[in-house]
């Protein structure tokens, strides 16, 4: 049976955000955005402002996806840290732990080097988290939904304009 | 998959809208794009051929309102139809909740109907799903095309069991559009309802 949610509680969403608040410190980064490899927005920080965040997730997850599906086919297993550079910011991309994207926004106030030095340690530390989170969704009970008590009426209020 | 967060008090969807090449998945969204108030929307995103053929994926993020106190979020997606796209619409396709057939009535297109909805059955169970436990809506779109297959007929070869809610539409027009979104929508839902798949 595949699991159909994933849930997030508040003591983890605390721990990831400290984590990308420092990482975005410490690599004199722009913005940081952490994705679902399903393109599902978990957390950012930073200059966000003006920014669709939602829509912005879902092209980090799919770039992912695609050369995920590039890897497959040259016989490697996944290409996990990509870098595009534009002529004001830079993005680098990679992934963080088996769920997640790290998506990192930097300018000439950054460099790469520093980019990647800091997202190794904030990488182990979110693939720590998410394993917590994991295990507490495996865990008997652990993925009861917050659903499970609404009533037909409460989905068709939904639509009820 | 659905995505849960107790933090922000966020429930997020996916859905993804599948059928053969130049059925109306895009135009479907866009619709929805144009007729949602702006404080319920997301960006839309195509990523489209120079031809505007779907290239990998339309991206809509829309916002239903509370329930129990939790933001309801749609994500939508569209597949590119076009047969040699199959590497992303498997992609596409991951961690749906919920998926919407679109449905081509022209009668040259029957069975490419019948092809992409075989394929898509195909592209769920490489990924663990199956079409029959999942939520799961047709549209038979284009109806006002002069000679269009009648809907029997497609019901007969698409939904052969009568149990999927399906949904004649003009999407160009906008009709069916919100009727085929509310009915996967409230599948989801009640899905979610239940826990787990």
């Amino acid at each position: 049976m595949l699991t159909s949610q994933f849930v997030m509680h508040d003591e983890e969403f605390k721990q990831i955000t400290a984590v990308i608040d420092r990482l975005v410190r410490e690599a004199n980064a722009k913005a940081i955005f952490l994705v679902d490899k399903n393109g599902q927005l978990i957390a950012h920080c930073g200059e966000v402002k003006d920014v669709d965040t939602a829509s912005l997730a879902s092209l980090p997850a799919g770039s992912i996806a695609a050369t995920g599906g590039l890897a497959k086919l040259l016989g490697e297993k996944e290409f996990p840290v990509h870098f595009h550079q534009g002529v004001r910011d830079n993005l680098h991309i990679s992934l963080a732990g088996d769920r997640s994207i790290l998506v990192i926004v930097f300018d000439e106030r950054s460099s790469l080097g520093l980019v990647k030095l800091r997202v190794k340690k904030a990488t182990d530390e979110l693939a720590t988290i998410f394993e917590k989170i994991q295990k507490k969704m495996n865990q008997k009970g652990g993925t009861e939904s917050p659903f499970a008590d609404i009533t037909d009426e409460d989905i068709d209020n939904l639509f009820s304009e | 998959m659905s995505f849960i967060n107790y933090s922000s008090r966020e429930i997020n969807c996916k859905i993804v809208y599948y059928g053969p090449g130049l059925c109306g998945k895009t135009t479907n969204l866009q619709y929805i794009y144009n007729r949602t108030n702006p404080e319920a929307k997301g960006k839309m995103i195509s990523l489209a051929t120079e031809t505007e053929r779907t290239l990998f994926f339309d991206f809509l993020p829309l916002s239903l309102g509370d329930i129990r106190g939790f933001r309801t979020r749609f994500h939508l997606y569209t597949v590119p139809g076009q047969v040699f796209y199959d590497a992303s619409r498997k992609l596409i396709l991951k961690g749906v909740d919920g998926v919407v057939f679109v449905a081509d009535s022209q009668e040259e297109r029957f069975e490419a109907n019948l092809e992409s909805m075989e394929n898509l059955r195909t592209n769920l169970k490489e990924q663990g799903y199956d079409l029959d436990r999942l939520p799961f809506v047709i549209q038979y779109n284009k109806r006002d095309i002069e000679g269009a297959t009648p809907v029997a007929e497609l019901q007969t070869h698409l939904n052969p069991t009568g149990n999927v809610p399906d949904f004649e539409a003009i999407a160009r027009a906008g009709a069916g559009v919100f009727d085929t979104l509310k009915a996967i929508a409230k599948l989801v839902l009640v899905e979610l309802k239940k826990g787990t798949r």
